[in-house]
């Protein structure tokens, strides 16, 4: 410490300036902890808001209905055979079977009311019935079938109920049927399976997640198949055996730079060069797989290279001392210890893949597929390509799939990321 | 503290006054017996690169069978550099070049064609930080037989584990562990572990870079009393910056200075009667 600094200390005393100092301490440490707070209050309030609005959409209502499976009014004989059953029109015989229940609603219209506050998949649940059961035939039975969107929505508090007649899902008269059913017990909330059996629907209440599953594991599954090898091989060939000069300066800026290039231009390639060039089938899980591998592949490369800069040279040393090939060294030694950062990269890499959105629209997979993808050549759409369809959608029942659909991506996330960790726990070897 | 990657000389200092007074980069001429008759390594005109800097200059040297060779001289000398032309992991540097002719046993290793894989099932090396792999005792001395196919049975390579343990005096202490991590021993008995690791192979040289410098006192006098036993059955240099530590181990004793082979003899005269000034300035401890 020279004279001067020391001399320009004596004015103040040094208890104030202590106090200053800790005063200075305590304001930052506020500050961090204030932006801790502000980080984990909105995570917190997105959560909420998603769980709020998203929940209910895994419960839906069913109505109670009795069905008379008459011969008479399916148009059959009493021994039917299975593709007289088949043909059977079963939306005649619900609503006649409805007009038998409610014998006091007349009116045209208002009988279409009635039968509107039933899902239109009643015909389908009927036949179901009849064809696992044929002796079901000339039998009365109690049949649950799925309520309406719209008689769903107001059950649950989804849709506003005290509002005017006009502007409500529901008429009054429909509103009225919903407070008898609920009275009297033909009303039940059930657990909504095909949320997770179905495929998208123009109908609220039967659409499902199904197909999205499905389309976004076969997408994943060619990421995998493509941009593991790919990157863990690109990532060991820089690290382990390139030449340290100006182009592979130039290859690593790249990569980086690679890491950073917004998703939808990735898209773009995909549509320019994998349809329109190579003419592979338009929304597909392999021409989104490849697009999404192309976009996972950096991300890949960078942490399979940390993960390889992290093996202690003194192993490599130790290897080829023993008289090892460069690829012994790396297979027998230094993969095993990179690999669970390798596998951890790969798994974050493919986490942000399934989330991506903007680089599957591109490349055709958001037509309405009914079907679950069977292949990778399928038609298919993809988890969060479905959730920006239904939140699209101006009907208000998809508001709750939406939310809900959010939320199994978000599970589907942390289950990866738990992955990640349990494999990174499991395979970590301590040297 | 002691640097294991090899440098290039010109590093600044008492040292560079030194020898920009007495003698300009690689103009020092060798004094001693650096040639023996029936060397189990020789080496001639050796000279080595990194990029445009010049490590090493012209050293002729050879190594004799069943002797100690200890390599002293300030750090930055070269000594690493040397002893890792030997076993060609030079290689692993990029933008090293070696030049001259390394013979073992009349065979040439320093040229393209040589396989540098068999060679180095025939030079063993023991590194400055123990550097067991993260695998157990066991397959830390069963990998060079392994990847060597050395063995036809598994009996084999467990008299072989056995026997270089034993050599290695790490047996009584590991016998009943052997499938704990390597890596889970002390820092003495890693290096012997190394050491075991090494002489698994059968080598006819052992290439030691300064090998107790990571070890404490009782560790280190264990390690060399090894040295000694081992020295009967394989050819050993040893890199070492402790001028008591050459002294009892080695026959012989180079001093390397700036990249130049200084001076060359039995240890008993480099430690008693130096002929060099700069040996002599060295072992004395006027700098280094």
């Amino acid at each position: 410490m020279n004279k001067a600094s020391h001399v320009s200390r004596v004015g103040r005393s040094p208890s104030r300036l202590n106090q200053r100092r800790f005063r200075a301490e305590r304001r930052f440490r506020r500050l961090g902890l204030l932006g801790v707070v502000l980080a984990l209050a909105s995570v917190v309030f997105l959560l909420g808001t998603i769980f709020s609005s998203g929940y209910s959409a895994f419960w839906r209502l069913q109505f109670a209905v009795d069905i008379q499976f008459d011969p008479a009014l399916m148009k059959i004989t009493e021994r039917p055979t299975a593709e007289e059953l088949q043909e059977v029109h079963y939306l005649a015989l619900f609503r006649k079977n409805l007009e038998r229940a409610y014998p006091e609603v007349k009116k045209r219209s208002e009988r279409r009311k009635l039968a509107q506050m039933f899902s239109e998949s009643a015909p389908d649940v009927l036949r179901e019935l009849v064809l696992a059961d044929p002796t079901l035939v000339g039998e009365t039975r109690r049949v649950w079938v799925l309520a309406s969107s719209s008689a769903d929505m107001i059950a649950k508090g989804n849709a506003p109920r005290d509002i005017e007649e006009k502007r409500r899902v529901l008429t009054d008269q429909q509103l009225a049927w919903l407070d008898q059913w609920e009275e009297e017990g033909l009303a039940r909330n059930r657990f909504n399976t095909r949320f997770f059996t179905s495929g998208p629907s123009r109908s609220p209440e039967l659409a499902g997640l199904a197909g999205a599953i499905v389309g976004s594991a076969l997408t994943l599954l060619v990421t995998l198949i493509i941009s593991f090898p790919v990157g863990v091989a690109a990532a060991v060939y820089l690290e382990e055996y390139a030449p340290k000069n100006r182009i592979s300066e130039i290859i690593e800026v790249n990569i980086n730079n690679l890491a950073a290039v917004p998703s939808i231009i990735f898209g773009l390639l995909g549509l320019a060069v994998l349809l329109n060039f190579f003419g592979l089938p338009r929304g597909t899980p392999l021409v989104g797989g490849i697009v999404l591998s192309l976009m996972t592949l950096p991300t890949i490369i960078i942490a399979s290279r940390a993960a390889l800069k992290a093996v202690p040279p003194s192993i490599r040393d130790g290897a080829l001392a023993m008289g090892a090939s460069p690829m012994q060294t790396v297979f027998h030694h230094v993969l095993p210890l990179a690999m669970p950062g390798m596998l951890t990269g790969t798994i974050i890499g493919l986490a942000q893949a399934l989330g991506e959105t903007a680089p599957l629209l591109m490349i055709g997979m958001f037509a309405f597929v009914a079907d679950i993808p069977s292949g990778v050549v399928d038609q298919a759409s993809a988890l969060p390509v479905q959730i920006y369809l239904w939140a699209e959608s101006s009907e208000r029942g998809y508001v709750e799939l939406t939310a809900a659909g959010i939320m199994v991506i978000l599970i589907f996330l942390v289950l990866m990321n738990l992955l990640a960790v349990f494999l990174r726990k499991k395979f970590e070897r301590r040297w | 503290m002691i640097d294991s990657t090899p440098r290039a000389p010109g590093s600044k200092g008492v040292l560079a006054d030194t020898l920009e007074q007495d003698a300009p980069l690689g103009s020092v001429q060798t004094v001693g017996e650096a040639l023996l008759e029936n060397p189990s390594v020789s080496c001639r005109d050796v000279a080595v690169h990194y990029g445009d800097k010049q490590a090493l200059f012209d050293i002729n040297l050879d190594m004799g069978t069943n002797e100690v060779l200890a390599l002293i001289g300030p750090s930055g000398c070269g000594k690493t550099t040397f002893l890792r032309c030997i076993n060609r992991m030079n290689d692993t540097i990029q933008g090293c070049r070696v030049s001259g002719t390394i013979k073992i046993d009349d065979e040439e290793i320093n040229h393209a064609d040589a396989d540098v894989v068999s060679l180095r099932s025939r030079v063993g090396m023991v590194f400055q930080k123990p550097n067991p792999f993260p695998k157990s005792i066991y397959d830390n001395i069963a990998y060079g037989p392994r990847i060597h196919a050395l063995t036809a049975s598994n009996e084999e390579l467990d008299q072989i584990v056995e026997d270089s343990l034993k050599r290695a005096g790490l047996w009584k202490e590991v016998a009943d562990r052997l499938q704990a991590p390597g890596t889970g021993l002390s820092g003495g008995q890693q290096q012997r572990l190394c050491i075991a690791r090494a002489i698994a192979v059968n080598p006819d040289v052992i290439l030691m870079d300064e090998p107790c410098s990571a070890l404490d006192p009782i560790a280190t006098a264990r390690i060399e009393e090894l040295i000694d036993e081992l020295r009967e059955n394989f050819t050993i240099a040893i890199v070492t910056h402790s001028m008591q530590q050459a002294a009892r181990v080695s026959q012989r004793t180079a001093y390397f200075h700036m990249g130049s082979l200084v001076e060359v003899g039995s240890t008993d005269q480099i430690f008693t009667n130096p002929r060099q000034r700069l040996t002599e300035d060295y072992i004395t401890g006027r700098f280094g």
